[in-house]
């Protein structure tokens, strides 16, 4: 019962801690901008505008927030299994290649109502497989998942360069990568889909993998809440003793969490392949793996954390680019400094402004 | 009252402590005298941790002071305490197994950047220590190679070469067997006459009356009473300390036998490093009647549990249990043992019978949550859940009644009840059954104790594991006593008493 472990108010612990995160994160931010010479009250003007000021910067808000949303509920379904899974990135790269493969082949023979989910089914199911050898691995021969899902993000790129340059290079083409996909395979963008029931937006990436990865949201709630195997996942993730006495197999269960994780990040390759680029490319993935971290920490595992997160992340993203682009003094790599301080004290340093508050809220109550 | 101050070794005055909502200490005021041992009973929870926590500045009182001799002091961390001349031995030894005796004493006081100095000092230390209270170990033996007793006797030590003259034992005598506690007495006796103020913190009402001059009793974080010992007795202390009449004597019939449910036959454990974990056990229980296992804990009575209930495979011989054969090329998993209705309170409720984070009601399914009425069609039916953890609480008075509470608000013995509640739920055949009281009030190892002997009035199979004596003498027909991962000797209930349990307990064999 030290000060620390204090209970806060609920609203306190989901909603103000968070934002108090944030807030601090700025706060530094602030600090470097003005160092560098920009003034930091315009230059966080600039990322929400950039983030948030039209239709077109909304859109792209909400595409990468795709990404960070099946990446992060990756990391969470790991995480609840008590399972570090580092490897989203190369298992949302193999997820690709599936996807990659069964469109190929399958293109101009399927129309898009068969095209779209055997895709996607072949995103997940790659994912999954790329996540289950590390997953056998640590389940029966003992060595890490950390490590080796590290390594096998290395093993991915790899592979990947391997195959776009030497095998699926579309003949003729002088930069690596696939054929385009055809018209089957392409899941509509999100203007379009509006624009049939008659709303109008300008264009962006966005698209309607967005839907997937919410409907993923809910996936995961059911499952890990509301179903016996989610349940045992959960038991062996906190007290794996108390799974074992319950009678939960660890090594399924390890390998189920494993392989969910892996094909969630597989979602990554539906949003990039299917609903941007429309053909296989080197490097889709990149980074989007690693953010689902941090993503999934600040969302504290729940998939409604993991929705906000992820917004947040997007807009971080879009809004950051726009910085960029706006102020020369700010370069891309101050943005990535941005993303990594938000990283640092949602992440890191989650628990860094708990004593004010526990102050705050002790004194009052 | 200024003279009364004067001889009081600590005071502490109108002591004040909260956690959040739980008002963990209310106002106490208490005075232990100087050279004399005071006893401090209550039941879990009821606030004499967090007060000598408090005393050894491990937590900050929210209003109130400290006297040392006298003089109010400030306790802001455990060094301010051993500044002003106050030790304390935890329950759980703070020893590093592969260091010698004489480099565990010096830890955190090695006194320079070499070691060969604090150590030559430790050592006259330590000569002076063993000439002065009679406490004898040797300084170059390896801490894992002695016995637990002698541990014991390493952190009072510690203590004492910190220059403590106020000593704290905080349930010193939880992994002793009877011998070792009384040798435990004896040495704090001897302190005592060379002027140490003991402070015993311990719920066993048969050591506070053996070796102390005053008691304490606490209840809900206030002082109930304070009485001197030789003015009180056990069921005196045991009705403050819970505030109603408690009934120590079990009344139960005679033991009404049917069919062997679980019989054991060679059974053996080898761990990966080749160590004999159990080694040759054979045992049968009975329909409707108890067996009790008695041990020192660390014996194999964990590694017993966890092979009958199908946990672990065992290496050699095998077990039967509602008709079906274990051993080690026919292995099962405690889902099937569920099945064949053989059901397992663990040891160790935190690590094992339930999950902390998780809510109460989903404690109440734990090992049964892919079953009717619980699940069906794959998805688990959350209202059916909550009802029917409502329902183990009602049925085994299981406080507060609140299912969409964490598991881990929860007192201990109000865990245990509803781990108990969950296992019993289904009427099962064979109860396999460790530590039942283990870290449980009064009032709730009464209850306990009832439920046990009603399931075997029912005619349910019970092994009962544990390493409290009077337990197991109270609840057992049949008692087992297990050393060194072997069963060393079976007393029927009524020959059995303490002391030739203790002795086989400590590994002298009985015929």
């Amino acid at each position: 019962m030290s000060a620390l472990r204090r209970p806060l108010p609920g609203w306190v612990e989901i909603g103000l801690l968070p934002l108090a995160n944030i807030a601090l994160a700025f706060l530094v931010v602030s600090v470097i901008v003005a160092i560098i010479g920009v003034d930091p009250l315009h230059a966080l003007r600039l990322l929400v505008l950039g983030a948030l000021g039209s239709s077109e910067s909304i859109g792209y808000t909400l595409y990468y927030a795709t990404n960070f949303i099946f990446t992060g509920l990756a990391v969470a379904v790991a995480f609840h299994a008590g399972l570090f899974n580092i490897g989203g990135e190369g298992q949302a790269y193999i997820g690709g290649l599936g996807c990659g493969l069964a469109v190929l082949a399958l293109d101009r023979y399927l129309p898009g109502l068969l095209m779209i989910p055997l895709a996607i089914l072949a995103s997940a199911a790659f994912g999954a497989a790329w996540a289950a050898i590390p997953a056998w691995m640590q389940a029966w021969r003992g060595s890490h998942i950390v490590i080796t899902t590290i390594m096998f993000n290395f093993v991915a790129s790899a592979l990947m360069v391997y195959l776009m340059v030497n095998v699926l290079i579309a003949p003729g083409s002088m930069t690596p990568q696939s054929r385009g996909f055809g018209a089957s395979a392409q899941v509509p963008s999100m203007q379009a889909a509006l624009q049939w029931i008659g709303i109008a937006v300008a264009p962006s990436a966005l698209n309607l993998s967005l839907l997937l990865a919410l409907l993923s949201c809910v996936g995961v709630w059911i499952f890990l809440w509301h179903t016996p195997w989610g349940y045992g996942l959960r038991t062996m993730g906190h007290n794996p003793e108390a799974a074992l006495y319950a009678g939960t197999n660890l090594k399924r269960t390890t390998m189920l969490a494993m392989c969910l994780s892996g094909a969630l990040a597989g979602g990554v390759a539906v949003n990039e392949l299917l609903g941007v680029h429309h053909r296989l490319v080197l490097d889709f993935a990149a980074g989007y793996g690693f953010t689902g971290i941090a993503v999934a920490l600040m969302g504290r595992g729940h998939p409604l954390g993991i929705v906000l997160a992820a917004l947040l992340f997007g807009a971080l993203q879009q809004g950051g680019a726009e910085l960029a682009f706006e102020s020369p003094r700010i370069t891309r790599e101050m943005v990535v400094v941005i993303q990594g301080l938000v990283i640092l004290f949602s992440g890191a340093l989650v628990h860094l402004p708990r004593p004010w508050l526990q102050a705050l809220f002790a004194r009052r109550g | 009252m200024q003279e009364l101050t004067a001889d009081a070794a600590i005071e502490l005055r109108g002591i004040d402590k909260s956690f959040g909502s739980v008002h963990a200490v209310r106002g106490v005021s208490v005075r232990i005298e100087r050279g004399s041992i005071t006893g401090i009973v209550g039941e879990n929870g009821a606030g004499k941790s967090t007060l000598m926590s408090i005393l050894y500045g491990l937590y900050r009182a929210d209003a109130g002071e400290i006297l040392v001799d006298g003089r109010p002091v400030e306790m802001a961390s455990p060094r301010d305490a051993i500044g002003h001349g106050i030790g304390m031995v935890h329950q759980h030894f703070m020893l590093v197994d592969s260091f010698t005796v004489l480099e565990n004493l010096v830890l955190g006081a090695e006194g320079g950047a070499l070691l060969a100095r604090g150590l030559a000092a430790a050592r006259t230390e330590l000569a002076r220590l063993a000439r002065d209270y009679g406490l004898t170990v040797d300084p170059d033996a390896r801490v894992a190679d002695l016995s637990v007793g002698e541990q014991q006797r390493v952190e009072i030590l510690k203590v004492l070469l910190r220059g403590a003259r106020i000593l704290i034992l905080d349930e010193p005598s939880a992994v002793l067997t009877p011998q070792e506690t009384d040798r435990l007495l004896q040495i704090l006796r001897v302190l005592r006459d060379r002027g140490v103020t003991v402070v015993l913190i311990t719920h066993k009402l048969r050591e506070i009356l053996a070796v102390t001059e005053k008691v304490i009793v606490m209840r809900r974080g206030e002082v109930v009473a304070e009485r001197r010992t030789a003015d009180t007795n056990a069921e005196d202390l045991a009705e403050l300390m819970v505030g109603r009449k408690v009934r120590f004597d079990l009344d139960k019939a005679p033991a009404r036998k049917g069919e062997t449910l679980l019989a054991a036959r060679h059974l053996s454990l080898v761990d990966g490093r080749g160590v004999r974990l159990l080694d040759d056990i054979s045992l049968e229980v009975k329909a409707g009647e108890i067996v009790g296992i008695a041990g020192v804990s660390g014996n194999g009575q964990t590694e017993l549990l966890q092979v009958l209930s199908g946990i672990r495979p065992p290496s050699g011989g095998e077990f039967e249990a509602c008709g079906r054969k274990v051993d080690a090329t026919h292995p099962v998993d405690p889902a099937e043992m569920r099945d064949l209705g053989v059901a397992h309170v663990p040891e160790d409720r935190l690590r094992q019978g339930l999950v902390p984070a998780f809510l109460a009601s989903e404690t109440s399914i734990l090992g049964y949550q892919d079953r009717e009425p619980f699940c069906h069609n794959y998805i688990l039916d959350g209202p059916a859940v909550g009802k029917y953890c409502a329902d183990l609480m009602e049925r085994f008075d299981v406080r507060p009644r609140t299912p969409g509470l964490l598991s881990s608000s929860f007192s201990g013995g109000n865990q245990q009840k509803l781990i108990l509640a969950r296992e019993m739920a289904r009427d099962p055949k064979v109860l396999l059954v460790g530590q039942p009281t283990r870290g449980v009030d009064i009032g709730a190892i009464e209850f306990i104790r009832r439920e046990l002997v009603r399931s075997r009035d029912a005619g349910c199979a019970v092994l009962v594991v544990s390493v409290e004596l009077e337990e197991i003498l109270s609840l057992a027909d049949r008692i087992l006593v297990m050393f060194a991962g072997r069963i060393v000797g079976e007393v029927a209930a009524g020959q059995a008493d303490e002391r030739t349990l203790g002795l086989m307990m400590a590994g002298a064999r009985a015929a």
